[in-house]
């Protein structure tokens, strides 16, 4: 899309008059959670923080994929990059996240291991051909927006005879997680701000269940300032007269019925299994683990890795923090025992971290 | 000459003679890099500026310069941010052994080309060649030094509340063109980097107007970063205007597919200028008349709001903090 037309969404004078409706509609308090950590950064980065009325609570929700990577999972992939074989293949995201004893992947980048900041999966084809000696690993984080590239990168690379690459798969679904949070009565929520990533591959429909089983509005928003204007307009209007539902307003992006190619490439691949998400715990259902006819892939079954589930770091309310239950600087650690330079946990390092966006962006 | 640089041209025998009197000598002589001595002799009385600096930067050749060019606009700057007029420089290559002497051909007459431009002169210089694997590919150290020409210099600690916050041309090309390359990324519309001498610019802007408070040129951790180290010298609190800052679409685009912020971008052809509000104008005026200053523009206010601290007033009109840069931005997952 081009600049020109994004700037139309960036219009002062209609977000002016979107923010002016709603001091006029807004009788009491509207809690909503933003899902998707883009949506935290583009909250603070836009200054709409700064301008939005007090009564607005906004919370951020489980939506940064390296925030929910379990510890379990961190210290996986940590652990795999001190083996002599392997050459990891990852997004930048995942480079300062911490694990056991705060070691990281850019201090075992110092230590000797190899590893490759890659800017699309599809890279790490070429690093395998070009290393034909080492296993590449690819770490297999994030949604839906994620997991349908990474399923393609194995489809090609079976299809090029590659047989050096693995993927360790600790990819998660949204809508799952969405379900398990609105399922727990000590979160109070009004409303979704839903992912316009995540939704441009799975649509709408995944989301309905929001409005239908637990009487809340939820709208697919994208992520420039009219457009989340516009979607807390909606679930204002929708408050007041008592109603509840679950709509698009990213339909510039989002199809009602996604992407249906990447959704098939994606469940060719992977098939939902249990997954553990950082701070929350093991929610049924809500992971992807590759499919037994693509195990020639698996990282998990090569290195015999088991993900379990053990006792949270002590002080880190991350979990608290994921479920919308208290803002990142209400826990004891924000900036002091735990900033960017020296991170308890990952939602203070990720790019799209609830904490680190509070931490980077926050005036008082 | 032979194709590649051996660990011969570096032993201090014939074949670095032959190095140092045929490339180095027939690009970058003068009167007293010729002489060959171990020290040079300079005269240099009074207020000096001196600066050095190490160019690592990976890949060595990029659009819109290399290392070699680099190494001197790096320096040049430097000292001319500090109200100096640069005169002498000295240069020191460390060459991985292996290096396609074409590749160093081409370094050394683009270091050639950026001294003469700049008025430098590369007085003392020394060579090394190491191991493979020991360097990537060439690094080079260049200091320099020149007269300083206004009392006081410029200086980080100088900024006062009131003063208005200037930037001589648009932000983010260098970095965005580095990464570009490094990673073997095609953008859309072609990005390069803006590597470039500012001295004859800022020599003619403190002799105008020795009023200025401020000079830096934003480099690593770009125009944010840069701008939170003055701000935490001078403890005030500068407050930038997001409609103001020039970035061009090309960069903007760039920045936005790889999830970087060109605010944290290095840049080597652009400088900050601080200075009292009443002034800001004519200093406009200079660096617009400039080639090098064309897309000046003013970018924000130093205030005493928020001592300490970059706030960025966004097109909204909304207030955030403009934090300094921890470690290096990485691309994000999605």
């Amino acid at each position: 899309m081009s600049f020109e037309l994004l700037e139309k969404f960036r219009d002062p004078e209609l977000c002016r008059k979107l923010l002016d409706k709603m001091r006029g509609e807004l009788t009491d308090e509207l809690r909503f959670m933003e899902v998707c950590g883009t949506h935290t950064v583009a909250i603070f980065q836009s200054g709409l923080r700064s301008l939005l009325p007090e009564k607005i609570v906004h919370l951020s929700g489980p939506g940064c994929p390296v925030c929910v990577t379990h510890e379990s999972e961190v210290n996986a992939f940590l652990d795999l990059a001190g083996n002599e074989r392997v050459i990891l293949a990852t997004f930048g995201d995942l480079m300062r996240v911490p694990g056991e004893g705060r070691r990281n992947l850019k201090k075992a980048q110092a230590d000797g291991a190899r590893i490759k900041v890659v800017y699309s999966p599809f890279d790490t084809l070429k690093l395998a051909k070009e290393n034909p000696d080492a296993l590449v690993v690819f770490i297999g984080v994030g949604f839906e927006t994620t997991a349908p590239t990474i399923a393609g990168t194995m489809k090609m690379a079976r299809r090029q005879g590659i047989r050096n690459l693995r993927v360790l798969c600790f990819h998660k679904t949204v809508p799952t997680a969405l379900d398990a949070l609105l399922s727990d009565t000590a979160i109070n929520l009004d409303g979704f701000i839903l992912p316009g990533h995540v939704s441009a591959i799975i649509g709408t429909d995944p989301y309905d269940f929001i409005a239908e089983k637990y009487g809340k509005s939820a709208v697919v928003t994208g992520f420039e300032p009219l457009d989340i204007l516009q979607s807390l307009n909606q679930m204002i209007e929708w408050r007041n007269t008592g109603e509840a539902h679950v709509a698009n307003n990213y339909t510039r992006i989002v199809g009602e019925h996604g992407n249906p190619k990447a959704m098939e490439i994606m469940y060719e691949v992977f098939e939902p299994c249990d997954a553990l998400w950082r701070g929350i715990g093991m929610i049924p259902g809500s992971g992807l683990e590759i499919r037994p006819e693509w195990e020639e892939f698996d990282a998990k079954k090569e290195f015999g890795i088991v993900i379990t589930d053990g006792p949270a770091l002590k002080g880190c309310k991350c979990g608290d923090i994921l479920k919308g239950i208290k803002q990142p600087d209400e826990c004891p650690l924000f900036g002091k025992a735990c900033t960017p330079a020296d991170p308890v946990g990952p939602c203070m390092v990720s790019t799209e971290g609830s904490c680190a966006a509070y931490y980077k962006y926050k005036l008082d | 000459m032979s194709e590649k640089v051996l660990l011969d041209y570096g032993s201090g025998g014939r074949a670095s003679q032959r190095l140092i009197s045929q490339l180095f000598l027939g690009n970058l002589g003068n009167d007293e890099l010729n002489r060959l001595n171990d020290a040079a002799e300079l005269a240099v009385s009074g207020r000096v500026a001196m600066s050095t600096d190490s160019f690592t930067v990976d890949p060595i050749f990029f659009p819109g310069g290399n290392i070699g060019s680099l190494a001197v606009h790096g320096t040049v700057n430097d000292v001319a941010m500090m109200g100096a007029i640069p005169k002498y420089m000295t240069c020191a290559y460390i060459i991985e052994e292996g290096l396609p002497m074409d590749d160093l051909e081409v370094i050394v007459k683009s270091m050639a080309e950026a001294v003469e431009h700049a008025g430098v002169l590369i007085v003392s210089g020394d060579t090394k060649v190491v191991p493979k694997g020991a360097v990537d590919k060439i690094f080079i150290n260049t200091t320099g030094i020149g007269d300083i020409i206004v009392d006081p210099a410029p200086s980080g600690d100088s900024a006062r509340s009131g003063d208005a916050v200037l930037i001589s041309g648009t932000i983010g090309d260098h970095g965005l063109t580095i990464l570009g390359t490094r990673e073997g990324l095609d953008f859309e519309a072609e990005v390069k980097s803006d590597s470039a001498a500012l001295n004859h610019l800022l020599v003619r802007l403190v002799q105008e107007l020795p009023e200025v408070h401020v000079l830096r040129d934003p480099t690593r951790g770009g125009l944010a970063t840069t701008l939170n180290e003055i701000t935490t010298s001078s403890n005030v609190c500068c407050e930038l205007n997001e409609n103001a800052l020039p970035i061009r679409p090309e960069v903007k685009g760039g920045c936005s597919i790889l999830g970087l912020d060109p605010l944290y971008l290095a840049n080597e052809g652009k400088f900050i200028c601080i200075l009292p509000e009443a002034h800001a104008e004519q200093a406009l005026e200079i660096m617009r008349a400039d080639p090098l200053g064309q897309d000046a523009c003013r970018i924000g206010t130093m205030t005493d709001a928020n001592p300490g601290k970059v706030v960025l007033v966004t097109g909204l009109g909304g207030k955030r903090l403009l934090g300094m840069l921890e470690g290096e931005q990485l691309p994000r997952i999605c």
